[in-house]
C-alpha cells in the first residue's frame, strides 16, 4: 500500500495485514508441546500481573483527586522543636496536611486519631514514608512547645506540629483555600476557631494529590494513600 | 456527723423520712452509678474522655439510653473533676466545622442519644486535679425529668481512643 493512501476507508475495506515476526527458534519452541505449555503459563502469569497492577493503580480514587488543581506543598513555618522549617524538608515523604488547633477538643483530635488508624492499616514500610503535618490556625496559643506536647500525645514518630506568624499561616491557608476564623471570646478569654476539616495528601515530590474529608473512612484513606506511596516508590 | 447523731434531734416522722433517705442512699451507693436510683429512665454506657495534654480542653463522650416512653432532654452537665463542663455540638458548614454551645440534647423515648466524636460532646476544661489516661472521672448529668446521673468516664489517650 502506497504511503499516501489513507488506511481508513481503503476500497478493499480490509484491515491492514498484521505480520507476526517469528524466528526459527520460536517456531521450533512452539512446535514442542512442553514449550507451548510453558509459554501459555507465562502468558497467563503476565496477564494476571497486568490485571492485578491495574486494579491497584487505576480505577477511581476513593478520596477526592485534586491532582493538578492545587499548588505544590510550599511553606515557611516553625516546627514543634522550635526550628524554622520549609516544605523541602518533607520532600521524599508522603505528607498529610491538616489545619487545626490544640484547643479543639472534638474534631481535631478525632481527625488525628483517624489518621493514626490509617497508619496502622498501612504496611509498616509504607507507614514509615508518611509524615502528618498538624498546622496550627491558632498561632497565638499554639507555641512550638504547646504543639510538641500535643503531637507527642498522639505519635511523635509520624506527626510534626507546625506554627508560625499570623502572616505565614494566613498565606499558607490561602494557598490551599483553607478557611478559618477566630470566633468570639468567652468571658474567660477562651475562643473557638472555625476551620476546615479536610486532610490534604501530597506525594513525595510535594504535589497535591488527594483530599480526605471527615466522611472518608480510615480504610478509604489507607487504600488511596497506599496507592500514592507505592506508585511513587 | 454520723447518721445516728443526726437522727437524735429529729421528730419521729422526720426521723423515719431521714432513715428512709439514708437507706435509699446506701442502696444507691452500692449499685453501679449507671443504674443508680433504679427508677431513672436514662442510663449511661460507653462513657469516656479523650484526654489531651497541657490541660487542653478535653471532650467527653457517652451513650444515653432512655427506657421511658417520653423524650427526655439532657439539660446540664457538671463535673467534680473539672472546673467547667459544657455541652457542645460540632457543626459542619460545607468544608468547615465549628463548635457551638447547646442548651440541651434530646434522648428519644425508647431510644438512645450517642454523644460521639463529630457530633455532640461534653467539653471539659480546668481540671481540678492532675488527670491522665487510665483514670476515671465523673460527670453529673441532669435531665429534664428532674433526674440526675453521676456517670464514671474512662480517661483515654488521644491516639487510641475510639
Amino acid at each position: 500500500m502506497p504511503p499516501h493512501v489513507p488506511r481508513v476507508g481503503s476500497p478493499s475495506g480490509e484491515p491492514p495485514p498484521v505480520r507476526i515476526e517469528s524466528s526459527g527458534f520460536v517456531r521450533a519452541a512452539l512446535a514442542s508441546g512442553r514449550w507451548a505449555r510453558t509459554a501459555k503459563a507465562l502468558a497467563a502469569l503476565a496477564c494476571a500481573a497486568f490485571i492485578a497492577g491495574c486494579s491497584h493503580d487505576d480505577g477511581p480514587w476513593r478520596l477526592t483527586d485534586v491532582t493538578g488543581h492545587l499548588p505544590d506543598l510550599a511553606f515557611k513555618l516553625t516546627e514543634d522543636n522550635g526550628q524554622s522549617v520549609d516544605a523541602t524538608a518533607f520532600r521524599g515523604r508522603t505528607t498529610l496536611v491538616y489545619f487545626g488547633y490544640t484547643h479543639c477538643p472534638d474534631v481535631c483530635p478525632e481527625t488525628m486519631a483517624r489518621l493514626m488508624q490509617v497508619l496502622e492499616k498501612l504496611p509498616p514500610a509504607d507507614a514509615k514514608q508518611v509524615r502528618i503535618l498538624f498546622i496550627s490556625v491558632d498561632p497565638a496559643r499554639d507555641t512550638p512547645q504547646a504543639l510538641h506536647a500535643y503531637v507527642s500525645a498522639f505519635d511523635a514518630e509520624h506527626i510534626r506540629g507546625l506554627t508560625g506568624t499570623d502572616a505565614q499561616v494566613e498565606s499558607l491557608a490561602k494557598r490551599y483555600r483553607v478557611a478559618y476564623q477566630m470566633e468570639k471570646r468567652d468571658p474567660n478569654g477562651n475562643y473557638e476557631v472555625t476551620h476546615s476539616s479536610a486532610v490534604y495528601i501530597f506525594d513525595r515530590d510535594g504535589r497535591a494529590r488527594l483530599l480526605a474529608t471527615s466522611g472518608d473512612s480510615p480504610d478509604a484513606i489507607a487504600q488511596d494513600l497506599r496507592r500514592v506511596i507505592e506508585h511513587d516508590a | 456527723m454520723s447518721i445516728t447523731s443526726c437522727l437524735r434531734n429529729q421528730r419521729p416522722t422526720a426521723t423515719i423520712a431521714a432513715l428512709t433517705a439514708a437507706l435509699f442512699c446506701l442502696g444507691a451507693m452500692s449499685s453501679t452509678p449507671a443504674s443508680a436510683a433504679g427508677a431513672a429512665a436514662v442510663s449511661a454506657t460507653n462513657a469516656w474522655i479523650r484526654w489531651l495534654p497541657s490541660n487542653l480542653p478535653a471532650a467527653g463522650y457517652v451513650t444515653l439510653t432512655n427506657a421511658s416512653d417520653k423524650n427526655i432532654d439532657l439539660t446540664d452537665v457538671t463535673s467534680p473533676d473539672y472546673g467547667s463542663a459544657m455541652l457542645h455540638q460540632t457543626v459542619s458548614n460545607g468544608s468547615t466545622t465549628n463548635m457551638v454551645m447547646v442548651d440541651k440534647a434530646t434522648v428519644p423515648a425508647h431510644g438512645s442519644l450517642k454523644i460521639a466524636p463529630g457530633g455532640y460532646h461534653i467539653m471539659l476544661e480546668e481540671p481540678a486535679h492532675k488527670i491522665a489516661p487510665g483514670d476515671t472521672v465523673h460527670v453529673k448529668l441532669t435531665f429534664s425529668d428532674g433526674e440526675t446521673l453521676v456517670a464514671p468516664f474512662t480517661v483515654k489517650s488521644p491516639a487510641t481512643a475510639k
